[in-house]
């Protein structure tokens, strides 16, 4: 257990024993999956027709977006080429699926139905889904994964408020799903319906992902540090598919190389 | 092993396999800290019905399975299973001869001593969710254990386990 704990050698174990507990994993997950699939086939010709039309119009938004969002990409570039920093590639990404199953109670985690047989991932690879972070990878078995949440009590997550840039640590909460920002004094500019997204300070995850929004902000002129918790973007608990990003070197602070042992890993 | 001796080794297994199905299948989040100790309960059964067939090293293993299936730390379960499986094996004799209720008891008791050793590796390891949330299982598990008994006694009946 002490090796496990402190050192990384027992990871041939766990994967091997993983190999043979997937399948029990997949099969628990297959009433669920099932249930999603019988919801998709039997779905009305109307329900259906208007989900389509609803997804072109959300598409050809999006896509209006993204033809602007392209020029700001180009201009960005060229801007940084200017300053003569380095520039940002966008990054990788694989799609996965989770698993339904439970794992310890009390701990928030997911299991991915991806492992190091399908690409290249490694522990601490950054998860999230269409609307936020959703946490990392602790565990790379070889058909599976293990991801922690955002709002595990042992996660951390450096972030930055979108509206000013002030810098702050989200802590998990457990149970409740929360986030909370410890450490921050009474007088910190931080509003309730705050944006918060990743800084890239610690070299997990790569800066500018939005991960949650401030709901609460309590001051206590007794207490040295505010209390304020905020609410993960990411629906932790409902999304089914999630990406995994492999964050490119580029996207990690532009400091004096901060980040190199994080991009070893990188493939 | 002897097979004319020993028979039904399929449907130990069986028992385990699906102990860790029940273990791992997803159950609303209120529910979900009432879930029993399915698989400490099947192998204390096992322990007390085939002594010589089902001991400190099947817990072991058992426990590293269910290490895996819930990401802990490897070998936390085992312990607690394999020291579970040991006192099973030392009072199997007594316990076969409680009634129901007594058994439930003692059950329930196994179970508390497997939650604490967890609970012990994970305040060491940092990780504490505090004590009485981690005893539920216990009360569960105690309450569940007649179903498993007499489930699992008619089974072994049936295709006559030895």
């Amino acid at each position: 257990m002490t090796l496990d704990h402190r050192t990384d050698y027992v990871r041939h174990v766990r994967a091997g024993i993983a190999v043979l507990v997937y399948p029990l994993q997949y099969l628990v997950s297959m009433p669920a999956d099932f249930l999603d699939w019988t919801g998709e086939t039997l779905a009305s010709r109307e329900s259906l027709q208007e989900q389509n039309a609803d997804l072109q119009r959300e598409n050809q938004a999006l896509r209006s977006q993204l033809h602007k969002l392209t020029f700001i990409e180009a201009e960005n570039r060229h801007l940084r080429e200017l300053l003569q920093s380095s520039k940002r590639i966008g990054e990788r990404v694989l799609i996965a699926e989770l698993l339904s199953v439970d794992l310890d109670p009390y701990r928030k985690q997911v299991v991915v139905n991806k492992g190091h047989q399908d690409d290249l991932l490694y522990p601490g690879q950054p998860v999230v889904d269409a609307y936020g972070v959703m946490g990392k990878l602790v565990h790379v078995n070889p058909f599976s994964s293990t991801a922690m949440l955002i709002t595990d009590p042992n996660h951390a997550l450096p972030i930055q408020v979108n509206r000013n840039g002030l810098r702050a640590v989200a802590v998990g909460m457990g149970s409740e799903g929360l986030l909370e920002l410890p450490h921050l004094p009474n007088n910190a500019d931080i509003k309730e319906g705050d944006l918060l997204v990743t800084s890239g300070l610690g070299c997990v995850f790569p800066a500018g992902y939005p991960a949650a929004r401030v709901t609460e902000v309590t001051t206590n002129p007794s207490l040295p540090f505010a209390r304020i918790v905020a609410q993960p973007l990411a629906h932790l608990d409902r999304s089914r598919e999630v990406l995994l990003v492999w964050p490119s070197s580029e996207t990690l602070p532009e400091m004096q190389k901060p980040c190199s042992f994080a991009v070893e890993e990188t493939p | 092993m002897n097979t004319g001796k020993h028979r039904g080794g399929w449907l130990i297994l069986f028992s385990f396999v699906l102990a860790l199905a029940l273990t791992i299948v997803p159950l609303p989040a209120m529910l979900e800290l009432f879930r029993p100790e399915w698989l400490a309960m099947v192998l204390i059964y096992w322990c007390m019905a085939v002594p010589t067939r089902v001991g400190v090293s099947i817990g072991w293993l058992v426990g590293l399975m269910l290490d895996v299936s819930r990401d802990a730390l490897l070998g936390q379960y085992a312990l607690a299973f394999a020291l579970i499986a040991f006192l099973t094996l030392h009072l199997h004799q007594r316990l076969r001869v409680f009634p129901i209720w007594q058994q439930a008891l003692s059950v329930g008791l196994l179970v508390t001593l497997e939650c604490l050793i967890v609970l012990w590796i994970k305040g060491l390891t940092g990780q504490s969710p505090g004590i009485w949330k981690m005893l539920v299982p216990a009360f569960s598990s105690l309450l569940f254990w007649p179903v498993i008994y007499l489930l699992l006694r008619y089974m072994r009946r049936a295709y006559q386990v030895s």
